[in-house]
């Protein structure tokens, strides 16, 4: 986070020894598409602050045992609707591992977490529309799926 | 009404009710205002300087140059940069749409932006080594290699239907 500040700082200065007018239309142009998504963004807010409610108990309940295919997949279902920042999703897979979840399920849903965005779907949707936005997230529920069960294979969790 | 006053009198509505569950002890708004202090703090620091970023990317760099570097004609290194792009894009997929869209309208192929797109969401540095530390290094490594080749088929597989079908992105001012 420091970084982003020094570097654009940095830029900034270098930037504006360059050319000011540039800059100046520079920072405006990023100003003008910051001011035009910030209410998308800030909808994203509310919704995940709700969304959030239902995930830690209900993640370890559902997660940290039962048919290992079945929580595999729930794991990525799950992380498809929620989404969190890394610093709660990694304790939190640190519970579940603690709990008995397997390494599978873990993968599946740390991955989808970020990767298939429901709640981020109307700010995608802006810069990539609709259409690229549906497949791009169904593929992310795929590679999700995929890298549980490389995970799993490793682990020995899968047999093949 | 617009769509646009609607979402953010729909916002203030919505810290009126955290504010007031605050003063009257409301346990289950006083956790929708924790989980909402968490991620928009975040967003409050990353964000400004993140689009001062992307506008000074737009007017200084050419198209000619992220042609060359990150479009059709550029081999696999494009990959290599989209990745390296992404584990060092703070916020993640906040900030990765909208520099994809920049990037794809100054001539980066859809390959590219979405294998960005989707790095920046299953690896940042910081995240990694903290995975890392609370999972295991051959959890992250393992995750990290199975999930390269699945982008860059997925991304490949996406640009040939988007291709096909003459999507365009829509252009963002």
């Amino acid at each position: 986070m420091k970084y982003l500040y020094i570097i654009t700082g940095l830029t900034l200065i270098v930037s504006y020894f360059k050319d000011k007018n540039k800059t100046k239309k520079g920072i405006q142009k990023g100003w003008k598409k910051f001011n035009k998504i910030l209410p998308k963004y800030l909808m994203l807010l509310m919704v995940i602050s709700l969304v959030l409610l239902i995930s830690e108990d209900f993640i370890v309940q559902n997660l940290s045992h039962g048919n290992k295919y079945l929580g595999m997949f729930a794991s990525v279902v799950i992380g498809s609707i929620t989404m969190m920042p890394g610093f709660i999703a990694y304790p939190l897979a640190g519970i579940l591992l603690e709990k008995g979840a397997t390494y599978m399920v873990l993968g599946g849903f740390v991955s989808s977490l970020m990767l298939v965005g429901v709640v981020t779907y109307p700010i995608e949707k802006e810069y990539f529309g609709k259409r690229a936005t549906i497949i791009r997230n169904i593929f992310g529920f795929a590679i999700s799926i995929g890298i549980a069960l490389s995970i799993g294979i490793f682990y020995g969790e899968v047999f093949i | 009404m617009n769509k646009r006053k609607r979402n953010i009198i729909a916002f203030f509505i919505f810290l009126g009710v955290i504010l007031i569950s605050n003063l009257v002890r409301f346990d289950l708004g006083i956790r929708v205002g924790e989980n909402f202090y968490i991620f928009a703090k975040d967003m409050v620091l990353i964000l400004p300087p993140a689009f001062i970023l992307i506008g000074l990317f737009d007017v200084w760099i050419s198209r000619e140059r992220v042609e060359k570097s990150l479009g059709d004609k550029s081999g696999f290194t494009k990959y290599i940069y989209a990745i390296l792009l992404a584990a060092t894009t703070v916020g993640g997929t906040f900030v990765a749409f909208p520099l994809a869209n920049s990037l794809y309208h100054k001539g980066a192929g859809y390959d590219t932006i979405i294998t960005y797109v989707t790095s920046a969401s299953l690896f940042m540095i910081p995240m990694s080594l903290m995975e890392a530390s609370i999972l295991g290094v051959p959890f992250t490594l393992l995750r990290l290699g199975s999930s390269i080749p699945l982008i860059i088929i997925s991304a490949n597989v996406l640009k040939f239907y988007l291709n096909k079908h003459e999507y365009i992105l829509p252009k963002v001012e």
